[in-house]
């Protein structure tokens, strides 16, 4: 059944090889013209893709980002390919993307329809489920016990629609308060200011571990919804997205993502030796086994 | 790879549902205009005082003065407006309780009111000082020859005359202020960038969102700017002020 896609895949590269330089399109055309492929990282996702103490990103995702461009090297036959290394925000990755100034981003973007409109999508490489941490004074053991609390999540996030329509369809009222980032609504937490903080609980465990009172607090074995994490590249652009869901699908069927998973969520990572402790999921599993780009 | 624009993404139903993203900027031009304006009555009144009290001849007042616009004018306003926000409370435990019990909006309104006016009022300050200082001398030594006690001085003679002197550089405070207001997204009010920015990330219309936002700035700041010029016509003194406000 999957083998066919995949037999595809492969024919269409080694076509692709052969073929030479003219009949390239899309970002491998860019690539080959420009001698460079373009890399757009976050600054602070941890473990996905973050800047160590040295400046220099690193992470989860860019290890399979540089996967893509081992098989871009291959495929152009340009082992001398220059890397450019471009940070990006949530706000500004998809005009980038559009306008060219990155080929394929690196973090911790969320698959969703709404933004295949925008964007195309390699394999989900991380499934997040989107929970609340709580202090563990609080009481506070299910996602319903937070009726008449004050929640903080973080501005421009998936997290505060869901939040809204998890209040209208179980009639739990709660308020809102807002972070613009992640450190500042842990913060809002820590200091009592809010009761809870809904996020990814990937992001909440980092938040958690990276805190000078881990102990305090521990995330609600619920989810609000399951987002894939995927990495992007541009829409309509056939023959990259090939070559980037065969070089992260082989990564998957050869089980060196066991490794890859370990190293940034079972150990201890730069720049502060932080373990996230944070073991693979069965939804992740599943991501794994059958490698797919479906959003939500 | 050219942006293509989407006007319609206003008329757009937010995630939220019932609210439109149309909706959503007008809020934030509310929770804009509200910091600024309230802020702004703050920073005239106390910026007038303190600006004042710097041109007396009360060592004791001239110090306090000095004091309270080196230490508004000399932190960044980012790092001010956390100061209110999150430390404050932190230090003052009655404050701690009360905004924990509070709704959360009202909490960072009045740390952005506080801060954006305490912030504007070193720099008024600076400028009424100016202002009085730049009044030849001899018209405090009139006003002390007709028999004015030294608040009389200040009340009939010299802040008439300063106030109207610096209405061009006032202008621009208020201009500043509504710009400023925007730092206040760092604490979560929901204003006018704020918006632009959760439309851009729900909708992944940046351009469009932040393109609304600025001509409202824009506006608003005009506006302002109309507004204190109509104010510097109409209480100009014929003969005295030579080329002001047209």
């Amino acid at each position: 059944m999957k083998l066919l896609p995949l037999l595809a895949a492969v024919a269409f590269g080694v076509t692709a090889a052969t073929a030479g330089g003219e009949e390239l399109t899309g970002t491998l055309k860019k690539i080959k013209e420009t001698g460079t492929i373009s890399i757009g990282h976050r600054e602070a996702s941890i473990p996905f893709s973050y800047l160590d103490d040295k400046q220099q990103p690193l992470g989860y995702a860019m290890d399979l980002c540089m996967k893509v461009v081992e098989a871009v090297k291959a495929e152009l036959r340009m082992p001398d390919l220059k890397v450019n290394l471009q940070p990006v925000t949530s706000a500004n990755r998809i005009p980038l993307m559009q306008n060219g100034t990155i080929d394929l981003e690196c973090g911790s973007t969320t698959n969703s329809i709404k933004r295949q409109e925008q964007v195309a999508f390699g394999p989900t490489y991380f499934v997040v489920n989107i929970t609340a941490a709580v202090k563990k004074t609080s009481g506070i053991k299910t996602l319903a016990d937070l009726n008449g609390r004050t929640i903080a999540t973080t501005s421009g996030t998936t997290s505060v629609p869901l939040l809204k329509q998890y209040e209208k369809t179980t009639a739990i009222d709660v308020k809102e308060i807002y972070g613009k980032d992640h450190a500042e609504s842990f913060l809002l937490l820590a200091t009592d200011r809010a009761e809870a903080f809904v996020m990814d609980d990937i992001l909440l465990a980092g938040q958690i571990a990276s805190s000078r009172s881990s102990d305090e607090f521990v995330i609600i074995p619920e989810s609000l919804r399951q987002e894939p994490y995927s990495m992007m590249l541009r829409k309509e652009d056939a023959p990259f997205k090939a070559l980037v869901d065969r070089s992260i699908g082989e990564v998957m069927k050869s089980g060196e993502i066991e490794r890859i998973y370990a190293r940034w969520f079972t150990t201890p990572i730069p720049p502060r030796g932080v373990n996230l402790n944070f073991p693979m999921t069965p939804a992740i599993r599943e991501a794994f086994t059958s490698p797919n780009d479906k959003g939500v | 790879m050219s942006y293509s624009w989407n006007w319609g993404v206003f008329l757009e139903e937010t995630p939220e549902g019932g609210v439109y993203y149309w909706e959503l900027i007008v809020s934030g031009l509310g929770w804009t205009l509200a910091v600024s304006v309230l802020a702004w009555l703050i920073a005239l009144s106390l910026g007038t005082v303190v600006g004042t009290v710097r041109t007396t001849r009360s060592r004791g007042l001239v110090l306090l003065g000095d004091a309270w616009v080196e230490l508004f004018r000399n932190i960044p306003l980012l790092v001010q407006m956390f100061l209110w926000y999150f430390v404050m409370p932190e230090l003052i435990p009655p404050l701690k309780r009360w905004i924990v019990r509070v709704d959360p909006t009202y909490a960072q309104f009045i740390a952005a009111v506080l801060c954006l006016g305490l912030f504007t009022s070193a720099r008024i300050a600076e400028q009424v000082r100016a202002g009085i200082q730049s009044l030849p001398r001899g018209q405090r030594d009139a006003a002390a020859a007709l028999g004015l006690t030294t608040l009389q001085a200040y009340r009939h003679v010299l802040l008439p005359m300063a106030l109207r002197i610096v209405i061009p550089p006032l202008t621009s405070e208020a201009m500043n202020l509504i710009k400023n207001s925007s730092i206040a997204l760092t604490i979560g009010l929901a204003e006018l960038t704020f918006r632009a920015r959760e439309m851009g990330e729900y909708t992944f219309s940046f351009f469009e969102a932040f393109s609304a936002a600025t001509i409202i700035y824009v506006a608003i700041a005009m506006t302002a700017n109309r507004a204190m010029a109509w104010v510097e016509r109409r209480v100009a003194v014929p003969g005295f002020m030579g080329r002001g406000g047209r």
